[in-house]
């Protein structure tokens, strides 16, 4: 076997972002404590950036970087760009420090939870910040998830983006208890899919004797081995890839594991996460799988349609804000995979559109999450933001505006993301789906607006949750989330069409 | 279908924007920009809000005036020139743009809407002095300045129709702008609902071009006219005239326009006078096209034209209120150009002629009213006034030029462009032509007797006025733009009509003028017209004149009553729709209630109960969500290989 020819250049978003979290881990251990943030965050930003503006060169004429290994495609580029976007808008929630002094974040992830050393740590303001190359070297294995073309290389994608992701869910600085529990319920079930992940893997080899999506799919074609190796092997495959996704059944950590994390942590799964594991199961299920759809279109109709009603009902009966957004989200992980069902160009570019759509609204709701506090943190309980809207008109509204895109209300992003996702299953020929789609969207909008006449048209009760004034860090981010759910809404043109260049050609196999 | 002008308005494809033509999107822009600030700055603005209102329109004038400078650069062919912005939306091969079209009929418009509303912002000033919400006056009409212009800017009908319910809109929030006075609060929900209706029938049009053209755009409708059928083509120019009729109060759409005058004048004069009550004019001429292939819809436009100069000028007798008899006027005059534009090709020109004069005096009447109002404590009753010549001679003289305007007073402005329209209403064949001309010179008559009668009960006979008023002449500020627009009512219809010159320039987008040729001698309209004129004159002179007007209203007669009430149509709507209306809402809110809301609530219910009931499924244990794991690719498995075996 011959050493791969492996295109760097082609490569440099990636690198560049593993890159810069490599030298923070180096920031970690040579400098000072007091001086380790202002370093961190600008080369977090600055890699971030950096990444994007290669990104974009490199875009421009996508070659395969690792033949057998990766492909760089126009929609990887499209799900990339996607992914450090939303990775930007999340890192300015998690370097804020105005709304709690000191950051979301724990100052020790060793000290123990109500020690006397904890209490100390947290008056000498000292703080975690091996939060950032954590979250740069989740960020780098999102960027490779979708671009792995063997399913090696996806696996170790995938767990160089969920063990950092592990780690970052059980920092929260408050309620650490919850937080830490999180952290290893994420962990465990993490662990127990990845396994499935695996096992699925070595069906296929089995099956196809390479685990390269082309190969995959070439040996389908060609139909040698035994068939109950290969669809044993999609399915758990699949089972991975769903739980990653959160789609239901495999869904049970959502809910706690979004309650548990830092909120900013939560936001940045919520947006980033979410684009890179669909980035992938897209690729998996339309490269390797493709010419099987027939075979696993009735599994993932029942999956789509378990997620959708099971997201939306669970949601309404939540008290909890953050638990009632991972419904949510739950609820549009179904709508997206209507489009994963169409298996089609415009399946491909309608779900992309909605994933961006989605990450901006999704991370700017959970940035509102982080400034309704109270003396001992956020104040998560729904209870608990009754009558905000009369005491802080802005950012009730805006957060009812949020609530509204979620919803799938006109002129908002959710709407048109609604509309394209909807439209590519129904031309995909899965009508039936649209239809359950929209009975969940009604059911779920009654869980929305809940929540605004809950804020806006109740009498405040006495102890009311007070509203952070954040730093600019925060208000960037909403001002971003809700400018794009605008842009989306009422000008869904450019990016639609965007949208659908880069799906044009589909993935390379 | 017709033939005539159809051929002659060639297929047109506009060129791309460039040089002054970029600007193009200042127009709007600007005094969007305008409105936006003075809105969002909230009483920081105060201070110099209603500068900045006034620059910038005045600076949207003056793109507009160097576009139109550049347009007469072009040859006659080649001025129309389109601006594309963006892609609003691309749904398959149905492509929304948004774009905008500079070609002579829209540049007419904005040189009118930013000229005449240049004018009475600089008025509004004096008038709005002591108002403590002057700025937010500002900024409405400003909002309005851009939704008109966006309306006679665009190049699809969509953005028409978002022009139109801007316009809409902006009308609304001024006509209620003294919210505090429940009949201005009252007078906006009316006009808000009466163009409801209207704004209805512009929204199925549209609907209708769609499903018919695959296309919203003025191109993609126009050239694709010739394939569609007869019938729906006519359904469109229908659903037009029905907007245009809410827009422009017009009969059976008219009882808005009366309740609209509490607004504060400026308003009136701008919005319900001017610009906006002309926009179904616009829509019509602008879908030229559409209406030269559709007799049938033509002939209603017509219909709606005639009836309603009669019906607004008959209104306009009665009222003893000076903005209700000008609003009565103002129905009276867009029927006229409703009329001509119903006329096709032969009135389109004149239409617009008109629409353009009428824009400058009835403006001037409304500012003069407003100057008036102004110097006698906001009085509006002319039995009050008399004999204010003297103390404000500056108002009294240009209000004397605008009323010599709009009767027809030779070679002033309306002269020149109504009685073009009366001629080509009788050149219209033969039946219709007498009916239309006739209906049309009867209008002249009754016009030159209601305008007479106001200008004697106002500033001729004896001082009426209440004894702590003190009439003075308004302040520069509020007499200058009266004398600017003094000028308009005056060379307009000479500048536009004289020479053929708006007609030869409006002939790329409706078509080169058609000669009319009339079933009598043109001497009999020539000398006709001004005696009618003189005639009414004459009438009023001896009604008002030689008798004393009395404060109190007379009892009158059958027809002033009538009059008095709006000919009744407040009442009809009353009977006909809100009567039943309020019952059907009654009967459906019943029906809503027992049966909607029980099967609602069921369902509400039934999905609240399996919520709470899964909801048990979150026991929160890894073992528990291990196992529902388990069991779901355990679940993807069968499915998978079901399918495999079946």
């Amino acid at each position: 076997m011959r050493a791969p020819n492996i295109d760097y250049a082609q490569l440099l978003p990636v690198l560049v972002v593993f890159g810069v979290a490599v030298i923070g881990v180096l920031v970690e251990a040579f400098v000072s404590r007091e001086n380790r943030r202002t370093i961190q965050v600008p080369l977090a930003f600055a890699g971030i950036v950096a990444s994007f503006i290669t990104l974009f060169f490199v875009g421009k004429t996508p070659r395969t970087p690792a033949v057998g290994a990766l492909g760089l495609d126009t929609p990887t580029v499209f799900i990339q760009g996607t992914i450090l976007l939303l990775a930007f808008v999340s890192m300015l929630l998690i370097a804020e420090r105005r709304v709690d002094g000191g950051g979301p974040f724990v100052a020790e992830a060793a000290a123990l939870p109500g020690s006397e050393e904890e209490r100390r740590l947290l008056q000498a303001g000292a703080q975690h910040t091996e939060v950032y190359p954590l979250v740069m070297f989740s960020v780098g294995g999102m960027l490779l998830f979708p671009e792995s073309d063997d399913l090696l290389i996806m696996f170790v994608a995938l767990e160089v983006l969920s063990l950092p992701l592990y780690l970052l869910c059980g920092l929260a600085r408050r309620r650490r208890l919850l937080s830490q529990e999180a952290a290893l319920k994420y962990f465990l079930l993490g662990a127990f899919s990845s396994g499935f992940f695996v096992y699925g893997i070595a069906l296929l080899y089995g099956y196809a004797g390479t685990v390269r999506l082309s190969g995959i799919a070439q040996a389908a074609g060609s139909a040698t081995g035994s068939d109950i190796l290969l669809y044993a092997g999609i399915a758990l495959v699949g089972v991975g890839l769903l739980f990653k996704i959160g789609a239901v059944p495999f869904h049970g950590w959502t809910p706690d594991v979004y309650q548990g994390a830092p909120t900013a942590v939560t936001a940045f799964m919520s947006a980033c996460t979410k684009v890179a594991a669909f980035g992938a199961t897209l690729r998996v299920f339309y490269v390797a799988f493709g010419g099987m759809r027939w075979d696993w279109r009735p599994m993932m109709w029942v999956i789509a349609v378990l997620t959708m009603v099971i997201g939306s009902v669970l949601a309404i009966t939540q008290t909890d804000v953050k638990r009632m957004l991972a419904y949510s989200t739950i609820a549009h992980t179904g709508f997206i995979l209507t489009a994963v069902v169409a298996t089609s160009t415009q399946g491909l570019s309608s779900a992309m559109f909605y994933l961006a759509a989605y990450g901006f609204s999704s991370v700017g709701a959970f940035a509102i999450v982080t400034l309704v506090r109270d003396g001992g943190g956020e104040a998560n309980h729904l209870s608990r933001w009754v009558g905000l809207g009369r005491r802080s008109p802005l950012v009730a509204g805006m957060f009812a505006f949020f609530l509204l895109a979620f919803a799938g209300i006109p002129l908002t992003s959710g709407f048109t993301g609604k509309y394209v996702v909807f439209l590519a299953a129904a031309n995909g020929g899965a009508l039936p789906l649209v239809v359950v789609g929209l009975l969940a969207s009604a059911a779920a909008a009654f869980f929305y607006v809940r929540v605004i006449v809950l804020m806006f048209f109740q009498q405040p009760n006495e102890d009311a949750a007070t509203v952070a004034v954040p730093s600019a860090y925060t208000s960037v981010a909403i001002g971003l989330g809700v400018l794009v759910t605008v842009v989306l809404g009422v000008v869904p043109g450019p990016v639609l069409q965007l949208a659908q260049d880069a799906a044009r050609n589909l993935f390379v196999g | 279908m017709s033939s005539g002008g159809v051929a002659l308005a060639a297929p047109i494809h506009p060129a791309v924007a460039s040089g002054a033509f970029s600007l193009t999107w200042l127009l709007v822009a600007l005094p969007l920009a305008s409105a936006a600030v003075l809105l969002f700055g909230g009483r920081r603005t105060d201070r110099w809000g209603h500068l900045l209102g006034c620059a910038s329109v005045i600076a949207s004038f003056v793109v507009g005036l160097a576009i139109f400078t550049a347009l007469l650069g072009h040859d006659a062919g080649d001025r129309s020139i389109a601006q594309h912005i963006f892609t609003w939306a691309l749904v398959g091969k149905f492509e929304v743009a948004w774009g905008f079209l500079v070609d002579p009929l829209s540049i007419c418009f904005v040189l009118l809407i930013t000229g005449v509303g240049g004018i009475i912002h600089v008025y509004s000033i004096g008038y709005m002095a002591h108002d403590p919400e002057r700025r937010r006056f500002f900024a409405y009409l400003n909002l309005f300045v851009a939704a008109m212009l966006l309306l006679v800017l665009g190049d699809n009908y969509l953005m028409l129709y978002i022009g139109w319910e801007g316009v809409g809109l902006a009308s609304y929030l001024l006509i209620g702008f003294w919210q505090h006075r429940n009949s201005a609060a009252v007078a906006a929900k009316k006009a808000f609902v009466v163009n409801r209706v209207g704004d209805l029938g512009l929204s199925v049009a549209v609907f209708l071009m769609f499903s018919t053209f695959g296309a919203v755009s003025f191109t993609g409708v126009f050239n694709g006219i010739d394939q569609a059928s007869h019938g729906a083509v006519t359904a469109i120019g229908l659903l037009i005239l029905l907007g245009a009729c809410g827009k422009s109060a017009q009969v059976p759409l008219q009882s808005w326009l009366l309740d609209a005058m509490e607004g504060p004048t400026p308003v009136s004069a701008l919005i319900h006078a001017a610009t906006m009550v002309t926009a179904g004019v616009y829509v019509i001429v602008r879908s030229n096209p559409i209406f030269d292939a559709a007799p049938t819809a033509q002939l209603a436009v017509t219909v709606v034209g005639a009836v309603t100069l009669l019906f607004g000028a008959f209104i306009g007798c009665a009222k003893d209120d000076i903005k209700k008899s000008l609003a009565g006027s103002t129905m009276s005059q867009i029927g006229y150009m409703h009329l001509a534009a119903g006329l096709g090709p032969a009135g389109y020109a004149f239409a617009i002629a008109h629409l353009l004069g009428h824009g400058f005096f009835k403006a001037s009447l409304f500012l003069g009213a407003g100057s008036v109002m102004h110097a006698t404590d906001d009085q509006v009753n002319m039995r009050r006034f008399g004999a204010l010549r003297r103390k404000m001679p500056i108002t009294f003289w240009t209000f004397i030029l605008a009323w010599a305007a709009i009767i027809g007073i030779p070679l002033l402005a309306g002269w020149w462009t109504k009685d073009r329209i009366v001629e080509a209403a009788f050149a219209h064949g033969p039946v219709a032509g007498w009916l239309l001309g006739g209906a049309a010179a009867l209008g002249v008559i009754v016009t030159s007797f209601y305008m007479t009668r106001m200008i004697i009960m106002t500033f001729f006979g004896k001082e009426r006025w209440e004894d702590d008023v003190h009439p003075h002449e308004s302040p520069a500020v509020m007499t200058v733009p009266l004398i600017l627009l003094s000028i308009g009512s005056v060379f307009g219809g000479w500048f536009l009509i004289g020479g053929q010159r708006l007609p030869s320039f409006l002939a790329p987008v409706v078509g080169p003028l058609k000669e009319s040729r009339l079933p009598f001698s043109s001497i009999v309209l020539d000398i006709g017209l001004p005696v009618l004129v003189l005639l009414g004159i004459l009438l009023a002179v001896a009604m008002y004149v030689r008798r004393p007007v009395p404060v109190v209203p007379p009892a009158g007669n059958v027809l002033v009553r009538a009059g008095r009430r709006d000919l009744y149509g407040d009442a009809f709507n009353e009977a006909v729709f809100m009567r039943p209306g309020q019952y059907l809402t009654r009967t459906l809110v019943y029906f809503d209630a027992h049966v909607v809301d029980g099967v609602v609530n069921g369902v509400a219910a039934l999905v609240g109960g399996a919520s709470s009931r899964w909801r048990r499924t979150e026991t929160g244990f890894v073992r528990s969500y291990a196992l529902s794991m388990l069991l779901g690719a355990a679940m993807v498995s069968i499915l998978v290989l079901i399918v495999v075996v079946l």
